[in-house]
């Protein structure tokens, strides 16, 4: 597939590697964002491809790991109810509730569906007009604008029978929120390229400047991974700070216009708690005013989001970077993807799983 | 309490399954009668009898699977031809002959008696195309709502031809694996079909028996140690187990592991990774590594095969763990999944 | 985030640009994809879709980009003698 394959060269992705090599003088601790570029890393063993002084942290980028369990529980909640249908991205159908997830609930009557877009969902709510259809509308800025567009359609269509479960989240509050903590190691980040194909750059080159950080905006595949990081340990070396985009082929500085409008349309900025993290204000979405008919907070109760319980788990330090899946005492013995602890061990793109997954076989640790 | 029994609707018998069907009066002989034996037209199932009386001399293999799948048909194939040639390749890893097989029915009240009709044609022409033989089988109704339209169990049993056990005990160090076709068909195509993703695609279920090829294996004398047909959970699964059982380490080669474009695409698109998407017409094959080549050379002659290559060895360990070497050099874990892949947003 | 992958525009319907949805290839696989936000796509483009969605237009000439930077590279390499 054009644009896929020439990006996963083995001759390109073994030079970019021996340039890193030789560009990097001292340690240097990146963070790549998101989940997806997490899993092509340790899908392929890029971080076996850096030198050790190159440290890759895995970001918070996976909406599924940074959902508050309580929102969870509302899902499994609405989809217990007689006449209703809950439909979800697959992603959410593992993510452990207080009392066991979707999937669990599915078997304990609840009519869960797995679509593939949001727009699937709302067709499910045409379709079965005596029956109330829920979307579960997580996601970052990158399924944002699906999302939005589902709430308008159901709008202009006179939609009266669906609704959405909103827990969306923005990536520069949480960057800001990892920068801002006391124990923070990250001095470069690789930016989740496919929410900048929707955003743009622009609100990164204040964090950039605030920080002193690098942050270059990257994509997913083998090559973009690499030259990410070359890029940016580049500018570590030479002691620059600037927003730069690895990922042009895909991303505009201003972003996309049609998909902003739409979410400037449909959402509005609220805080939100990160699982793992806590509240940061300004950092998700929920339904702006006009589409407040659509929110299933408000036809099924609101959620409350209490503090989190302490536990053994310390997937909200992995979550934010300060620790690596095998620092977890609990990693690979008590908790493991079949009785996970906590979610980055139950999420395929948990920083945890991956690690069991791909590291597990000829101690592959990094 | 409503009258169970089915009223015949004008002009002919009724067209659904009905409990009665399952009562063992008189609906259900019609429904044996009409369908069941006259789909299958086996002498055996002729004589009406509680059970086969069959004549086999030697060492049997004799295995059983319950099929369920949704929807019932799929692109290339349906739950008949996955509940025959199912059970026929499981007999074929056993390195027998199949032979005999039984069929049993759990039929929902409501199920179109067309369906079931079709069904029954398609296990009459897999078993024929196996050359085995359905000769005793049961059939029950249950209630609307208990059953994905239908149920359906085989077992089979089969003449052990292989001289030596085939098995995971058997598997050495430096034995080869032997994969022999393109993975990811059957699982693709099903959940294409039933979550209605509106995929255009050429795939289908690579559903087929596979017993010929592993037969001409045994007969010429290759070195068979170990064979496992990929089904639920796929390649990985697959290795996994046998890892695991034989106490031994298995290395892929992911370069060498054949997947056709549209699987991969298809994938790509929901997130899966095709090692452990499920597969219904293919199987590994551990053979002496001096006897590889030729193994490839001999599947390669036959049709469900022909894709058939050396993708990996086996290692003393560490135990039980498969690793697959990626296109960048690099070494990663291979596990079974906790359950059925979902498509990812992520 | 996440899971987003090229494919060529085989076709696009003729709605208004909110509706407006197009047949594309992803290798092998073709499905309908709606193209509220990529108003600016034609026929024989790239783009990129995330959950059924274009979101992105793929710029080609950018695509190059990348390569041409490791061509720089691959000199760097063999300036400094390596084979």
């Amino acid at each position: 597939m054009k644009f896929r394959d020439e990006y996963r060269d083995p001759t390109a992705v073994q030079r970019l590697s021996e340039v890193i090599a030789r560009t990097v003088t001292r340690p240097w601790t990146l963070m790549e964002v998101c989940g997806g570029q997490t899993h092509a890393i340790l899908r392929y063993g890029l971080d076996a491809l850096l030198p050790d002084d190159v440290s890759l942290v895995h970001g918070p980028g996976c909406p599924v790991c940074v959902t508050p369990v309580d929102y969870i529980d509302k899902a499994i909640e609405i989809a217990l109810r007689p006449n209703v249908i809950l439909a979800s991205f697959g992603d959410m159908l593992r993510v452990p509730g207080t009392d066991g997830d979707l999937l669990t609930a599915r078997s304990r009557g609840a009519n869960v569906r797995v679509v593939y877009s949001p727009l699937d969902a709302l067709a499910l709510a045409k379709a079965a007009p005596d029956r109330e259809v829920v979307f579960f509308a997580v996601g970052f800025e990158t399924t944002a604008p699906a999302n939005a567009l589902a709430a308008w359609r159901a709008r202009h269509d006179g939609v009266g029978n669906f609704s959405m479960l909103v827990s969306h989240v923005l990536v520069p509050p949480a960057m800001r929120a990892i920068l801002d903590a006391p124990g923070n190691r990250i001095e470069g980040f690789l930016a989740a390229g496919h929410v900048c194909a929707v955003m743009g750059y622009e609100e990164y080159e204040p964090i950039a400047a605030r920080y002193r950080v690098p942050i270059v905006v990257t994509g997913f595949e083998p090559v973009d991974i690499l030259e990410g990081v070359l890029l940016c340990v580049r500018q570590l070396e030479t002691g620059r700070a600037e927003v730069e985009n690895q990922y042009s082929r895909s991303v505009r500085r201003a972003g996309n216009d049609a998909a902003q409008t739409m979410l400037r349309e449909v959402f509005r900025i609220v805080p939100r708690d990160w699982r793992g993290i806590g509240e940061i204000p300004e950092s998700g979405f929920g339904l702006a005013e006009a589409y407040r008919d659509f929110d299933a907070e408000q036809r099924f109760g609101a959620v409350q989001v209490a503090a989190e319980a302490a536990g053994p788990c310390i997937g909200g330090l992995v979550l934010r970077g300060e620790r690596k899946p095998p620092e977890c005492p609990a990693f690979g013995t008590a908790c493991t993807p079949e009785h996970p602890l906590g979610v980055t061990m139950v999420s395929s793109e948990g920083a945890c799983a991956a690690y069991y997954r791909y590291r597990r076989a000829a101690g592959g640790e990094r | 309490m409503a009258c169970p029994r089915p009223v015949a609707a004008p002009g002919g018998a009724t067209e659904t399954v009905q409990l009665a069907h399952g009562g063992g009066g008189r609906a259900m002989a019609r429904l044996l009668d009409t369908i069941i034996r006259p789909g299958f037209a086996d002498p055996e199932l002729e004589r009406r009898h509680d059970g086969a009386v069959l004549d086999i001399d030697g060492p049997v293999a004799f295995t059983t699977d319950s099929y369920v799948v949704r929807p019932l048909v799929f692109p290339g194939g349906d739950i008949g031809t996955l509940a025959v040639n199912g059970t026929v390749n499981d007999l074929a890893m056993c390195g027998a002959r199949p032979l005999y097989l039984s069929a049993g029915f759990i039929l929902e009240e409501g199920l179109p008696l067309a369906m079931l009709r079709r069904i029954v044609g398609s296990m009459r022409r897999c078993a024929a195309e196996a050359g085995v033989r359905l000769v005793t089988g049961d059939t029950q109704v249950v209630e609307r709502g208990n059953a994905d339209g239908m149920f359906v169990n085989t077992s089979g049993i089969g003449r052990v031809v292989a001289a030596a056990p085939i098995g995971p005990s058997s598997v050495r160090p430096g034995d080869a694996v032997i994969l022999s076709g393109d993975i990811g068909r059957h699982g693709i195509a099903v959940m294409a079909a039933r979550e209605d993703l509106g995929f255009e695609m050429p795939i289908e279920s690579d559903c087929a028996p596979v017993a010929a090829p592993i037969l001409a294996l045994i007969e010429v004398g290759v070195a068979v140690r170990c064979l496992r047909d990929l089904t639920r959970g796929g390649l990985a699964s697959a290795a996994v187990e046998i890892a695991e059982t034989a106490g031994l380490a298995i290395a892929l080669h992911e370069s060498s592991i054949p997947v056709h474009d549209a699987v991969r695409a298809a994938c790509e698109l929901l997130g899966f990774d095709p090692l452990h998407v499920a597969n219904e017409g293919r199987f590994v094959a551990f053979v002496a590594p001096e006897d590889a080549v030729r193994a490839v050379e001999i599947l390669r002659l036959h049709e469900v095969a022909a894709a058939a290559a050396v993708i990996g060895e086996v290692r003393d360990g560490p135990s039980g763990i498969v690793s697959c070497r990626g296109p960048f050099g690099v070494d990663r874990a291979i596990d079974m999944l906790s359950g059925e892949q979902l498509p990812r947003i992520c | 985030m996440c899971l987003a992958i090229p494919g060529l525009v085989l076709s696009l319907s003729d709605d208004e640009p909110v509706l407006r949805t197009g047949r594309v290839d992803f290798g092998g696989v073709i499905k309908e994809i709606n193209f509220a936000f990529a108003p600016e796509a034609n026929v024989d483009d790239y783009v990129l879709v995330h959950v059924g969605f274009a979101i992105a237009v793929i710029d080609a000439a950018e695509a190059g980009r990348v390569f041409a930077h490791l061509r720089e590279i691959g000199e760097l390499l063999t300036d400094s003698g390596e084979p």
